[in-house]
């Protein structure tokens, strides 16, 4: 029986059973690849979604949690805050390999939904679950300030 | 050939313009590929680097892996900057594995020689090696060697293509060449013909092959030297940049694996009788560990959450091996029997160390110490295989695409010719994609699968307890000052697994013998002008598999090696910065990084004190890796609960010609928090062959909150370009030690730091 989630604005048909994790139901069998498998335990969030705009990580969110929750992805994050900040991570040209990157946008997207005109203790709060082991933190917090500066 | 290599890039680096006699090439050089480059319809291939198309596109081959350090961008540039392309029309395209892309640069930079030796022993084995990389070596991404082993090529290549379009004009135009101009992606004469790339590249192809390309004078580089923006930057940032993890061919199978949790143990015999009931499940059997990886037992499944669920279901008797009673422990003790040996191979040796020692006023000696370490990159080891009527094909992310399709092969039987790979994106690499146990591993996974793809993905677990891992390490120092404070000896020895003979033998079959320089680079290969020096490594063979790991030697070498320097400076009562000053005097270059970096810093002048009341310190370091200079200056303090913070870093390299200075600064702050995560945190232990660390709760990553400041600065330079993925790792770790020795009176000799 498939179950219905509302995925980036639209009614998704899954099969998945309910224990799924959202990860896997995304990546597996909706080939939304956009959101990444790092470490399986809420410990890296380079899995981080949206659910009803909150931050959450998806590898260990199981499709029973989802309920009728939006579900958006870095594929259909959009709005003036994720413009802002897609605007600024290229200025600043934060990204390396790139794999933390849709996380650390859905955090930090999250971030100034939330607050606007964030401080460095805010960054450090809202992105210190997002790893990176490229190291592009001073970037990312640089364009944080540059997307909220523009906003 | 490599004098006149040395030559032209000399003349590149001084004289400006330079002239390419094709004739005079050696017969198998780095331009064509023996196969013809794969040609979309309207696309035409000029040489082995490029193709026009009819819609005006360059697109650029890669030779390298993108791993992050934006090699793609930078090389992409080197070319279009030559055959005077418009920045706006170049794409990329892996290149197929060819002989022509194999890397030169690793391999002779491999060589156990001083830089400061430039005689003949060591020009004719840098010829000879080079010489045969060419002929039998491997493409590899890695040794922060990409600019350096294709910055000459891939001009040459772009020169190459120009010379054949601007040909193309004239003949179609029929007026002399010479007359003919090409700019941004288009062919011009005076007379007002003008014509695109696009539109000349089928013309241009038919063109005989120039006699003379004409290399650009750097005063007249348009995109060598700016900091253009990182080519796939876009598709990062909506998440359709395709990873290793991202391969979807048709029809995909997923298999998750039980791994034998002693590293390189293997199935004994397994029961998946349970597994094979559960919902999805095609297929579980063993699978043997291939070129240094461990056994497992894997399960195919229609889903990746099926697949590892099932996984767990599955009962097994493992063989654990001959690491199965390695502890850690055990190994730094036997490490320590080995210093009091003071054996080993002799890297470098001037002067008379023994009778210089006994002879000086003040003798001190200390014994340093790093631990284990895994990569950790944030795209779990994963690879996507699939083996239908004979033939195979490989998705993945790799830094050794031929040396993946060798293994593949192997485990498949079956003629390397009959594997494609595809190289995609690499989730992080680190060294640790230059291992291919996970590639003949998804092969033979795959070969279960009836002709379906199947993505064989690891867990965190597996990928940090069956990495190959940095090598342990311990080191001695002695050092004697004379009655005036100046060093007159230096005496160093260390010990530890070596990487190279390992990988001679699980990559190719070789015995691995003779010296490896990555044992002692780092300790031996340094500026610093000691009178009389000995330099040593012995090897020690354990059971554990090592592999190459960011700086690889360079990254505990330096951090012992600048420590003990801080020490000795501190005995000699001098200033940490003067007193190595003091020991480069004949090597401007390096001098010029280290009181550069001082000067930014503000070295000398005093530091406030926190918010906090907190005082801080720094700290001082200056090492040489991968033919670039790094100079950093830490600033730290330490809290109330002894919690050490790093505020500020100041980072200053001179890496010769900085292709994008943009890319090589992200360099700099990546390094500089790869290395700090590696100097607050990093550490791999095991007991019983099994890795206690698991995920990233307990092998924590530097987190936004942690990271400092980190300002660089990059040196003017027109000599050729050098490394620039790895040398800004090396010096943070002893200049953060260095900075709490001045804060604290501690000295910290081993990783990760901890205070007392």
């Amino acid at each position: 029986m498939p179950t219905t989630i509302t995925l980036n604005g639209q009614p998704t048909p899954v099969h998945a059973e309910p224990d799924t994790p959202l990860l896997w139901v995304l990546r597996g069998e909706l080939h939304l690849n956009g959101t990444k498998f790092g470490c399986g335990m809420a410990l890296c969030g380079a899995c981080t979604v949206h659910l009803n705009g909150e931050p959450v990580r998806a590898c260990i969110t199981p499709l029973s949690a989802v309920g009728s929750a939006n579900v958006t992805t870095i594929e259909g994050l959009q709005g003036p805050e994720a413009t802002a900040l897609r605007a600024a991570w290229t200025a600043v040209d934060v990204a390396q390999c790139g794999y933390c990157q849709s996380g650390q946008l859905m955090s930090a997207c999250a971030l100034l939904r939330k607050t606007p005109r964030p401080s460095d203790a805010d960054i450090d709060a809202a992105m210190s679950g997002n790893a990176c082991r490229c190291g592009t933190y001073p970037r990312i917090r640089a364009a944080i300030h540059q997307a909220a500066q523009a906003r | 050939m490599v004098k006149r290599r040395t030559v032209l890039l000399g003349g590149a680096a001084t004289a400006g313009a330079l002239v390419i006699g094709w004739g005079v090439l050696p017969p198998r050089q780095r331009l064509h590929t023996a196969q013809p480059l794969p040609q979309a319809p309207g696309q035409v291939a000029l040489n082995g680097w490029l193709k026009v198309g009819a819609d005006n596109t360059v697109t650029v081959m890669m030779a390298k892996s993108e791993m992050g350090q934006g090699t793609h961008t930078g090389l992409a540039a080197i070319l279009a900057e030559e055959l005077d392309a418009d920045w706006a029309q170049v794409r990329l395209e892996m290149a197929p594995i060819d002989d022509i892309y194999n890397n030169l640069a690793t391999v002779v930079d491999g060589l156990p020689f001083h830089p400061d030796n430039d005689g003949s022993i060591k020009a004719v084995a840098g010829w000879l090696t080079a010489k045969t990389m060419r002929e039998v070596g491997v493409m590899m991404t890695g040794g922060s060697s990409s600019i350096k082993d294709l910055w000459l090529p891939m001009r040459e290549a772009g020169a190459h293509a120009r010379t054949l379009l601007v040909s193309a004009a004239a003949a179609q135009w029929k007026v002399p060449a010479a007359e003919c101009q090409a700019s941004a992606g288009t062919v011009q004469h005076p007379s007002g013909q003008r014509a695109s790339f696009g539109e000349l590249a089928a013309l241009a192809a038919q063109q005989p092959l120039p006699g003379k390309a004409v290399l650009k004078e750097p005063a007249a580089f348009k995109l060598i030297g700016k900091p253009l923006p990182r080519i796939e930057a876009a598709a990062k940032l909506h998440g359709t940049a395709v990873f290793g993890i991202d391969a979807q061919p048709p029809g995909l199978l997923h298999a998750s694996l039980a791994m034998c949790p002693t590293r390189g143990g293997q199935v004994a015999r397994f029961d998946g009788a349970a597994a094979l009931k559960l919902p999805g499940v095609k297929k579980v059997l063993a699978v043997a560990p291939y070129h240094g990886g461990t056994g497992a037992v894997a399960v195919i499944a229609d889903t990746p959450w099926h697949a590892k669920k099932a996984a767990a279901a599955v009962t097994v008797e493992w063989d654990h091996g001959p690491a199965a009673t390695l502890s850690s422990t055990a190994v730094m003790a036997q490490l320590a029997q080995a210093l009091d040996r003071a054996q080993g191979f002799g890297y470098h040796s001037t002067g008379d160390v023994d009778a210089a020692m006994q002879g000086a006023s003040t003798t001190l000696t200390a014994d340093y110490r790093a631990p284990y370490l895994a990569h950790a990159a944030l795209e779990p080891i994963n690879c996507t295989a699939q083996f239908k009527d004979g033939a195979a094909t490989v998705w993945t992310s790799t830094q050794v695409p031929g040396l993946a399709r060798r293994a593949a092969a192997k485990a498949l039987g079956i003629d390397e010719g009959k594997v494609t790979v595809h190289q995609l994106l690499l989730g992080g690499g680190f060294g640790r994609r230059l291992e291919v146990d996970y590639v003949a591993q998804a092969a033979a996974i795959a070969q279960a699968a009836d002709g379906a793809p199947v993505q064989t993905l690891w867990s965190r677990e597996q990928d940090l307890q069956h990495d190959f891992f940095r090598p342990a390490c311990m080191a001695r120092f002695k050092a004697g000052l004379d009655a005036q404070g100046q060093l007159v000896a230096w005496h160093n020895w260390s010990a530890g697994q070596a990487i190279v003979p390992q990988v001679l033998s699980r990559m190719f079959g070789l015995p691995g013998a003779g010296p490896d320089k990555t044992t002692s680079e780092g300790a031996f290969d340094q500026p610093y002008e000691w009178p009389h020096a000995r330099i040593a490594h012995e090897t020690i063979d354990l059971p554990l598999p090592v592999g190459f790991w960011r700086s690889v030697g360079h990254s505990h070498q330096a951090f012992f090696k600048e420590s003990f320097v801080d020490e000795v400076a501190h005995a000699a009562r001098q200033d940490p910065v003067a007193f190595r000053a003091a020991l480069l005097k004949k090597h401007p270059r390096h001098l010029r990084v280290l009181k550069t970096a001082a000067e930014l810093a503000g070295w000398g002048q005093p530091l406030a004190a926190d918010a906090t009341g907190a005082k801080r310190a720094r700290g001082v370091a200056l090492h040489q890796s991968f033919g670039s200079i790094v100079a950093q200056v830490a600033e730290v303090s330490v809290g109330a609960d002894k919690a050490l913070r790093v505020h500020r870093v100041v980072c200053v390299i001179d890496c010769g010609a900085a292709i994008n200075p943009n890319l090589i600064t992200q360099q700099m702050e990546s390094a500089v928090v790869f290395g700090l995560t590696a100097a607050l945190h990093g550490e791999v232990t095991l007991q019983n062959g099994q890795v206690q660390q698991s995920n990233l709760h307990d092998y924590p990553l530097l987190r936004m909150a942690d990271c400092p400041q980190i300002e660089t600065h990059i040196i003017p330079s027109a000599e050729p370009p050098e490394g620039v993925g790895e040398p800004g790792v090396p010096p943070i770790a002893p200049a953060v030690a260095n900075a709490l020795f001045a804060l604290t009176g501690q000295r910290l000799r081993a990783l990760p730091l901890t205070l007392a």
